[in-house]
């Protein structure tokens, strides 16, 4: 080793030395800041949430206790948004396995662009969309033969909203909405496929299908998995394109297509909130406390699943 | 939130103190007013008081006026807490906000006038029945609203049309899915002209009532609902709903159709209810006119102001901008820019004199 050698190895260790403090300095600021945000926030909904929680149920207009009142908006929620994740994960993983294995490569990176470009749509679009296009269309022609050949599921009991302002409505919306997010994360995963794998498949007579099945979707399941859980954790939290095309009622519902539908969480605070007062404020943010934790349990087991399906 | 609005409300009002000139005497409003006047409340004037900012920057340009709509009881709040000058309010001062006035205004208190009334129609979506004219009595929109007749060709229904053809299609009432004063007001109507229908009471919120039917956000929401499902019907703002019928109801033995007019004979017709000052010109929304020229849905929203101010520049511009909303063309300025009905002229004398009884604080 020359001296001019180990002059150039001391002066990188210096160099590098002050440039991993400052960057450990920050990064762990960034983490520390993530948590306190989030403790902030989690603090804040709590400390407010609990004039609601201890009142009786007589200091409200309605009388409802917490439970009645939060019950209804927590089966809307839920219900739109696995409602959502059905109708958008078959779709997802359909147009995910499209793009990495059956479109030419030019192709599917405009088309993967133009999936990207849904995610830029902001919710108070899709929502407008919903209500002047797609409401009325499937009021017309969808909802009512539903109804006729299928009302003897609760899903469908009717009587059809006439402007298509229902729950079904709103997931279809929430559907698309979420499908970029799912889309992008199976593609991701899809494409990581080991080539061997595939290669493997194919050499022991499999079709493209039977490869895509033996290879491609084992691998990618567990993306799959935390994509769908990711989409259902964005579906909890949609607020706008929800409070616009969702005709609510205080109630529990799983007929799909009428005009009382229980509402969602976000969508009911959006919509009292600006002329709500006192403990009805503190109410409505008792209900935003339940959607945080139903939120974060949603991701909580998503991290769950995509960690343990990768080992 | 008015809690976080108060500290910029102050200076505001500090500033419209430091830069307001005093005007002439008591007795008069001299032109050349200078300075700003904040007020706060209902969201349902806010569309009129746009009018009344233009219109009154015309008169006195040397005045701004600012409104924040916070909603009528964050309004009340705001005002007793002299967080702003004047308040806008879908109801006048209880008679416990009365006594809190005292502290704010001065022994003299404070007092609420009816300066808007905005007029609700029950617009409907029945193209079969073409351009007749639906008829509704008081029993009939109750029930429907109620969720106990549910098909246009209920003999409900019939009776109060004679001759028409009523469809066999199921009605879709729409409501407003958000809190709202004129869902207040429409169920206050409804509990008023028909107590035996309507058991609910006057409602802001709907699911507090009979639920059913379809909810939709804020006025626009209700009217496109109704215009995309044939059979709907419902009640919104009557300058909102556009190309869309709207029903004539049941009043005093005959039906009335909605015009500003009729609208603006409802506060003709209702009893005063003082809840303090002599000068209050609180009224007792008379759902029930004798009178068949009398429209007897409508919103009647108030400002509420104090009869006395601490300082003489205050005082002069409450007083000149009160006057001037009251006046012909304040309500005219209101009708062009939100559809509301103009007070009557009876009305309006009298709530000029109470307006001039605005008056600065001795010492």
């Amino acid at each position: 080793m020359t001296i001019e050698q180990s002059a150039r190895e001391e002066r990188q260790v210096r160099v590098s030395k002050v440039g991993d403090r400052v960057f450990l300095g920050l990064s762990r600021g960034a983490g520390v800041f993530i948590l306190v945000t989030l403790a902030g926030v989690a603090l804040f909904l709590f400390r407010e949430a609990l004039p609601a929680l201890q009142a009786d149920a007589t200091e409200f207009r309605d009388s409802d206790t917490f439970l009645q009142y939060v019950g209804p908006l927590v089966f809307g929620t839920v219900l739109a948004s696995v409602l959502a994740v059905v109708l958008a994960a078959p779709l997802a993983v359909a147009v995910a396995l499209y793009l990495t294995h059956y479109a030419p490569k030019r192709l599917a990176r405009t088309f993967g662009q133009f999936v990207d470009l849904l995610a830029a749509i902001p919710s108070v679009v899709f929502g407008l969309w919903g209500i002047a296009f797609l409401a009325p269309l499937l009021a017309r022609h969808v909802y009512p033969v539903l109804h006729e050949n299928f009302g003897w599921i609760p899903l469908f009991a009717g009587p059809v909203v006439p402007s298509g302002r229902s729950m079904l409505t709103a997931g279809i919306v929430l559907a698309v909405m979420i499908l970029p997010l799912m889309t992008a994360i199976s593609r991701e995963a899809f494409s990581r496929t080991p080539r061997l794998h595939e290669e493997a498949s194919l050499a022991l007579g499999a079709t493209r299908w039977e490869m895509i099945r033996q290879a491609v979707l084992p691998f990618g399941r567990s993306a799959v998995v935390s994509g769908t859980m990711l989409g259902l954790g964005r579906a909890l939290g949609e607020t706008m394109a929800v409070a616009m095309i969702l005709s609510p009622a205080d109630l529990f519902s799983v007929n799909l297509i009428g005009p009382e539908n229980p509402n969602t969480i976000a969508a009911n605070i959006a919509l009292r909130f600006p002329e709500a007062q006192g403990l009805d404020v503190n109410r409505l943010l008792a209900t935003g406390l339940v959607l945080f934790a139903v939120t974060l349990v949603v991701n909580l087991v998503a991290r769950r699943i995509a960690s343990g399906g990768a080992a | 939130m008015p809690t976080r609005r108060i500290p910029l409300i102050a200076i505001v009002a500090l500033l419209a103190v430091a830069c307001g000139t005093a005007g002439g005497g008591t007795g008069s409003t001299a032109p050349g007013l200078a300075g700003t006047l904040v007020g706060a409340g209902a969201s349902s004037q806010a569309a009129a008081m746009d009018g009344w900012k233009a219109g009154f920057a015309e008169v006195e340009p040397g005045v701004t006026v600012e409104y924040d709509p916070i909603g009528s009881g964050g309004g009340r709040s705001t005002f007793l807490a002299g967080g702003s000058d004047f308040a806008g309010s879908d109801s006048p001062l209880k008679a416990e906000e009365f006594e809190q006035s005292l502290d704010r205004c001065g022994p003299l208190g404070a007092i609420s006038v009816p300066h808007y009334i905005s007029p609700i129609a029950i617009a409907y979506n029945l193209p079969s029945v073409g351009d007749t004219v639906l008829q509704l009595s008081p029993e009939t929109v109750a029930g429907i609203f109620a969720n106990q007749i549910v098909n246009w060709n209920d003999p409900k229904i019939a009776a109060d049309n004679p001759g028409v053809d009523l469809p066999d299609l199921a009605i879709n009432p729409v409501h407003r899915s958000d809190e709202s004063g004129t869902s207040a007001n429409f169920t206050d109507y409804l509990a008023q002209a028909a107590p035996a229908v309507w058991t609910w009471g006057s409602i802001e919120v709907w699911d507090e009532g009979p639920g059913g039917g379809e909810g939709a956000d804020g006025t626009s929401g209700v009217v496109a609902a109704i215009r995309a499902g044939e059979g709907s019907i419902g009640y919104a703002d009557a300058s909102q709903i556009g190309d869309l019928p709207a029903a004539a109801v049941g009043v005093g033995g005959g039906f009335v159709r909605f015009s500003p007019e009729a609208a603006g004979r409802i506060v003709d017709s209702s009893e005063r209810v003082s809840s303090g000052s002599e000068w209050d010109y609180a009224i007792e929304v008379n759902r029930t006119p004798d009178n068949p020229d009398t429209y007897p849905i409508a919103l009647v929203s108030y400002h509420i102001f104090c009869l006395e101010y601490e300082d003489q520049a205050k005082a002069d511009l409450v007083k000149a901008f009160m006057g001037w909303v009251g006046s012909e063309d304040g309500q005219a300025a209101a009708a062009a820019s939100a559809g509301s009905a103009p007070i009557s002229d009876a009305v309006r004398d009298a709530i000029a004199r109470s307006i001039d009884q605005v008056t600065v604080a001795d010492g």
